[in-house]
């Protein structure tokens, strides 16, 4: 089949692409490495400079490494849950796991004046407002998997994790205001996103949220081609919707919330690689979809995260503002030329 | 008894539908008995609000049933799991799809989910009847279109050709001739026909166009709001029983031409 072929060509293209972008997000940055030095020292053969290889080993590789994962991570999930509410406008976040993140580390960082001193920079350290962020989006999850079990409509789920989303942010904001400009610069520092200064086992945590979230969305490609008919055609084809249901949103709170607890909200990615990937395979099958969203989404967050490093300088942009001032203008060139979103 | 059950596709008792508020039951209609030969075109028709879609949609188990027993293909509805009912009917909703994304053939592929493992491959057997279902309803030229490409019409003939890939000795379908011009729905009311003349299907639907059922169907479900008559259509006009359909001053039914007429 022809179809099959030009699905292979762009298979064996985005994982070449995912190779090139991998070693020249390590190359770049502030110091440039050559790439024949990124290689060698990633093969154990170790760089031409002893420093070059401590930045690589001990700084590049574990964000180049994080990149990757998240957007990945991101991606799949936004796919699954444009799918599951069978909307485009569906993202990660839509669930209001972000939200609880953020509250997390809200409650954490601007409630730690309260405690003060010592005990406050104790509760400060950077496992602390993982630990935080992840509370955050477990709480967040459990709550939605309740309202999961008892709610027949799954868009009904969509609005309430808004609402979730909007009482979060509310709390947020009253915290905010009665916080001190420092705390308040530290918040929004972490809701910038970063990529960077993971600890290794911070990275193999992170990893198996993202293995786990991955494989319960592979085992789940044959009940989201299902649901693409309706949730009524999907039943009568034998799909048991509840336990579908629960195990798509498990796997996306998997993903998203551990991702935002070690890199912060990282926007657009999970909105926009679904529809950019839809794009280049013109299918919906999520056989093919999820493993090229996947690629697409570590692809993106490399070029963002090489982009954000500003190479050759000694500055650093937030992530999550260069995602969408990336993101968004491809997603609007693509939907311009084509003309139609569809999922 | 035993042959009698053999040969019955569908077999309702003392059933009682409609839905649940506050575990409160709210009957839409009761005491419903009748039973369907296998291998029948039956087609449902009554005014609009009757219950005719929540008389589908409890018989193809998407709606529990309030009271009653719902027997299909020899064994109690309920009875079956998720899975051995979908390989017991099928069904064509009023809805479509959600994703216009799907290739005609894709679509129809997703009827073979119930037989495919966790991968969804298609096996040898699996193609042999998406092909043959493709053949039925004169999809094959379509089958690499994008269903938002297609016409009402033309839609109509792909979801029921997923219908069919299901395999199912019974198919339910849910008003499948709304939106389509009078040669779509003549098109579509002789493809069911074939299905149960020459596969050997039963066929269920409900429709409002009663004059073109009553010149195909081989039984008529007449639903009214406190009785249901099951029986062949000319029978059932020698009853008189289309005459109350609707309220008597505004249409007339002429037993004569079997068509409703306007009043003036």
């Amino acid at each position: 089949m022809d179809t099959h072929r030009s699905y292979t060509i762009w298979f064996v293209m985005l994982l070449a692409g995912l190779l090139f972008f991998f070693l020249i997000n390590i190359s770049l940055g502030s110091v440039k490495i050559p790439l024949g030095d990124v290689i060698s020292a990633l093969a154990g053969n170790g760089a031409s400079k002893s420093s070059w290889e401590y930045i690589i080993t001990d700084y590049r590789l574990p964000k180049a490494l994080t990149a990757i994962m998240a957007g990945s991570g991101l991606a799949v999930s936004g796919l699954l849950m444009q799918t599951l509410f069978r909307n485009p406008l569906a993202g990660p976040f839509v669930l209001g796991l972000s939200s609880g993140a953020s509250l997390g580390v809200a409650l954490l960082i601007l409630g730690a004046g309260a405690f003060g001193g010592f005990l406050g920079s104790l509760l400060l350290s950077q496992w602390s407002l993982v630990i935080a962020s992840a509370l955050g989006s477990f709480l967040v999850l459990l709550a939605v998997l309740a309202v999961t079990l008892r709610v027949k409509d799954s868009m009904a789920i969509l609005i309430i994790g808004l609402m979730f989303g909007s009482v979060t942010a509310a709390v947020v904001a009253v915290l905010s205001y009665f916080s001190t400009a420092e705390k308040l610069q530290q918040y929004i520092f972490w809701s910038f996103g970063s990529l960077g200064n993971q600890s290794w086992s911070g990275i193999l945590i992170l990893a198996l949220c993202c293995i786990l979230g991955i494989l319960i969305a592979f085992a789940s490609c044959k009940s989201l081609n299902a649901l693409l008919l309706g949730e009524n055609y999907a039943k009568s084809m034998g799909l048991r919707i509840k336990r579908t249901t629960l195990l798509i949103i498990l796997a996306t709170s998997i993903l998203a919330g551990g991702i935002t607890a070690f890199a912060g909200p990282i926007a657009f990615v999970g909105l926009a690689v679904p529809h950019l990937t839809r794009q280049l395979f013109v299918t919906s099958n999520h056989f093919v979809l999820v493993p090229a969203v996947l690629l697409c989404g570590a692809i993106l967050m490399l070029i963002c995260d090489t982009v954000a490093q500003l190479p050759m300088s000694e500055e650093t942009l937030p992530i999550n503002a260069i995602t969408s001032l990336i993101g968004a203008p491809v997603v609007i060139w693509l939907l311009v030329r084509k003309r139609k979103l569809l999922f | 008894m035993t042959s009698e059950a053999k040969h019955s596709a569908i077999t309702v008792s003392g059933l009682e539908i409609g839905y649940f508020k506050k575990k409160k039951k709210i009957p839409i209609a009761s005491d419903i008995d009748f039973s369907i030969d296998s291998g029948k075109l039956v087609t449902l028709v009554g005014a609009n609000g009757i219950g005719k879609s929540t008389l589908l949609r409890t018989l193809s188990g998407m709606q529990p049933e309030l009271d009653g027993k719902v027997i299909i293909g020899g064994k109690d509805l309920s009875a079956y799991s998720s899975l051995e009912r979908a390989t017991q009917l099928s069904v064509v909703l009023t809805e479509a799809p959600a994703s216009g994304n799907l290739t005609v053939r894709e679509l129809i592929s997703l009827g073979r989910q119930p037989y495919t493992n966790s991968f969804g491959v298609l096996s040898e057997r699996d193609r042999l009847v998406i092909q043959n279902a493709l053949e039925i309803t004169e999809t094959a030229v379509l089958k690499n279109r994008k269903c938002y490409e297609l016409s009402d019409g033309q839609m109509q003939r792909v979801v029921i050709a997923r219908a069919l890939a299901q395999d199912t000795p019974l198919i339910i379908l849910d008003e499948p001739t709304t939106h389509l011009d009078l040669y779509h729905r003549a098109y579509i009311l002789k493809l069911l026909k074939r299905l149960t003349a020459e596969n050997g299907k039963t066929v269920l639907f409900s429709t409002h166009e009663i004059d073109l059922g009553i010149q195909l169907a081989d039984v008529m479900i007449v639903m009214e709001k406190d009785a249901i008559h099951v029986d062949e259509p000319c029978k059932l006009i020698e009853h008189g029983r289309f005459n109350s359909l609707f309220p008597e001053d505004t249409i007339h039914f002429d037993a004569n031409s079997g068509r409703f007429t306007i009043k003036n």
